[in-house]
Formats: structure tokens, C-alpha cells, sequence
């Protein structure tokens, strides 16, 4: 009887082992993907991050950080080469064209001359939401302003847009785990949904990349990032700021040039 | 005489029809197992003619398409590595790690093919 178990045991740690090595025939291998750009940008030598309308933030200047973060990154990885010239105060630029439009256009006046400002368009707007954003898009598709700033940077890839960076607050349900020991001194972990009151920022760019030669729009993207922390802790604007840009810059870096996406796959013999 | 020889001849050749079939899977085994050791010396293109081949060989081998695939997919060739993961997966549905490359391709696939933003 034993001697029959014992075998019975064998043969089922044989099966188990075969089983084991069918199961294990795999093997993991890292893999680099390409990514084509999503811009064919081979008619441009240079870029100029000319700078973006921007709000919502008092401790972020979104506007100038962007411009920063975007030419060092494009610097560092080699991508044409950057212009580094002063950015465009956009805000005003585009309060100044927008009034413009309301305004009967003066004969002699070319589209791409900002007028002269009215007493009562001198305060800096207020920029909270997408909303108050969208009155000043309509600068992303003034021809002649771009095709201007182009003569003058010698027909760069002009690369603008509007970013919006605000603080947001929510709460609700939050499904975390728990740590616990059972009566056995076991550890267990169990999802524990608790109400929490969490703050954070959310960013949301939209890039605007311009045909320096003729002003012509050629791509636009939007992302939108967010980041919720516990009410209690205190996380700088900046540093979520930065946090949430990392998310998003392979992707924009992936619209001028090629990226190389790391990765594991599974082989299988 | 004749009838004989006609039953002999199909006797033959359903005996031989598994042998056939074992050989062609043998072979095909053979390419895939090769085609892993250059991908790990980093010889994609060698790996990719040899999972072809051995794709061909045998059709029904979801390990050839599955591993086709990855390779089409680390030289960027993206159309070509989706209908191989489709192939390894109609071959093998419920094969857990064909399933899971092809999400972490899908990721990437999504990503290149986003052209208008998100």
C-alpha cells in the first residue's frame, strides 16, 4: 500500500516537474520600439518655443516654466536647433488682436500690428479655467502674426500654444489597502474604501506647432495630466507642476522626432 | 492487382500523414527555438526570417506568429506586428502570455497612431 503511494507520489511529481517545463518555456527579452514622429519636421532646421498663453496658477508662471522645460529638453536631446530668444508675451498679444477684430480695421493697418490699448484692457486678464482660455485661441490661427514672427526668426517650426495649470480639490470614495495580521499572525492585505478629502493640480497644454514660412498651423495636440495628493500633505505647485509635465513630454518629443519606447516581451518556444 | 496497390498506396500515406505533420511542427520548433538565441544577441531581422519560416511550416504554431509579432514590433513595423499577434491569438485564445504582449503593444500601438491629441 505504501509502496503504491510512493509511486503514485512519484509519478505525480513527475507529471508536476513536465508541467512545470511546459509552462516555463518562455523566455522574457527587452525590446525597443520606434515610434515614428507624428510631424514630418525634415523642412526645418530650427525650433522657437515662442511662449504660451497661460493661467489659472498665481505660484507657477506655466508660461515662462513651459518655455524653459520644452527648449532645455529639445537642447538635450538634440531635436533642431533651439532658439533662444525672449517669449512672446502671448497674453497681451492676443487681448490686443482680439480687440482688434471687435474694432473696425483701421485701412492701413496690417493684421499682424497690435493696436494701441484701450484704458480698460491694461489690468492682466484672469485665467481660471478652459473657458476663459478659449477667447484667446483665435491668436493660433492669425496668419500674418505667425508668418511676422517667422521673417523675424528666420522661418523656424514655431511652436506656441496655452496651458493651463490649476489646483483642483475632490473628494470621494478611495479604494486603498490595508495592511492587517490574522488570528494566525498571518499578514493579509485587504481593499479598504475610505472617504478622503484629496487636492492636487491638473495640467492641461494644448502645443500649437506653426509653419514659420507661411503662419500656417500644421499640428495641434492637447493633453491633460492630473495629480491628487491627501488633503493634509503639502506638495509645491511647482514641483507638481514639473511632476505632471514629465508625464507628457515623451509625447510631445514624439511629435518632432522618432522615440524609442522601452519594453519586456515574452518569447515562446 | 491495381485496387491493391491503390489501397496500399493510401494506407501508406495516412500512416504517414502524423510522421509528416510531426516533422513539419519538428522543424518549425527548430526555427523558433533559433530564432530566440539570435534575438538575444540582439540579430532581429535573422530571428524575423526564421519565425517566418517557421510560420510557414507550421501555420498552427501560435508560438511562430506570437513571436514573430515582438520582433516586428522592436523594428517598428506595427501593422505587421498587430495581424501577427491576432494570428497567434485566434491560434491560442486563452494563451495568457501572447494576451499579455499584445496589451503592453497595444499601449505603444495606440500611442503611435494618436495623431490629433488626446
Amino acid at each position: 500500500m505504501t509502496a503504491r503511494l510512493r509511486k503514485t507520489g512519484a509519478s505525480l511529481s513527475l507529471l508536476l516537474i513536465a508541467g512545470f517545463t511546459a509552462c516555463t518555456s518562455y523566455i522574457e527579452i527587452p525590446i525597443e520600439t520606434p515610434i515614428q514622429p507624428k510631424l514630418d519636421v525634415s523642412a526645418f532646421q530650427r525650433i522657437f518655443i515662442a511662449g504660451f498663453i497661460a493661467g489659472a496658477n498665481e505660484d507657477v508662471d506655466a508660461n515662462m516654466e513651459t518655455v524653459r522645460l520644452l527648449r532645455s529638453q529639445l537642447r538635450n536631446k538634440g531635436i533642431m536647433r533651439v532658439i533662444d530668444a525672449d517669449t512672446l508675451p502671448l497674453l497681451e498679444i492676443a487681448k490686443q488682436n482680439g480687440a482688434a477684430e471687435a474694432a473696425p480695421p483701421a485701412p492701413d493697418q496690417q493684421a499682424a500690428t497690435p493696436p494701441a490699448q484701450p484704458p480698460d484692457q491694461e489690468k492682466t486678464p484672469v485665467i481660471n479655467d478652459e473657458k476663459d482660455l478659449e477667447q484667446y485661441q483665435h491668436l493660433f490661427a492669425n496668419v500674418a502674426y505667425w508668418k511676422k514672427i517667422g521673417e523675424e526668426y528666420q522661418q523656424p517650426l514655431i511652436v506656441t500654444g496655452a496651458i493651463l495649470f490649476a489646483p483642483q480639490q475632490r473628494s470621494g470614495f478611495v479604494q486603498r489597502e490595508q495592511e492587517s495580521y490574522d488570528p494566525f499572525g498571518r499578514r493579509v492585505v485587504v481593499p479598504v474604501r475610505t472617504y478622503m478629502e484629496r487636492k492636487g493640480f491638473v495640467l492641461r497644454p494644448t502645443f500649437v506647432f506653426i509653419d514659420g514660412r507661411t503662419g500656417e498651423t500644421l499640428h495641434t495636440e492637447t493633453f491633460r495630466e492630473e495629480i491628487l495628493y491627501n488633503a493634509s500633505q503639502q506638495t509645491p505647485a511647482l514641483s507638481s507642476y514639473f511632476e505632471l509635465m514629465d508625464r507628457l513630454l515623451p509625447a510631445f518629443l514624439n511629435t518632432l522626432s522618432a522615440q524609442k519606447i522601452k519594453g519586456t516581451r515574452t518569447l515562446l518556444k | 492487382m491495381t485496387s491493391r496497390h491503390v489501397a496500399l498506396a493510401l494506407f501508406l500515406a495516412l500512416a504517414s500523414a502524423p510522421t509528416a505533420w510531426a516533422d513539419q511542427r519538428g522543424q518549425a520548433k527548430e526555427q523558433v527555438e533559433f530564432g530566440i538565441q539570435v534575438a538575444q544577441r540582439g540579430l532581429w531581422k535573422e530571428a524575423i526570417y526564421r519565425w517566418e519560416r517557421a510560420a510557414q511550416l507550421d501555420p498552427t504554431y501560435a508560438a511562430a506568429f506570437n513571436n514573430l509579432a515582438v520582433a516586428y514590433e522592436h523594428e517598428g513595423q506595427l501593422a505587421k506586428a498587430r495581424a501577427a499577434y491576432d494570428k497567434a491569438l485566434a491560434l491560442e485564445p486563452n494563451n495568457a502570455l501572447v494576451r499579455q504582449n499584445y496589451d503592453l503593444f497595444k499601449e505603444i500601438n495606440d500611442r503611435a497612431a494618436q495623431k490629433d491629441g488626446r
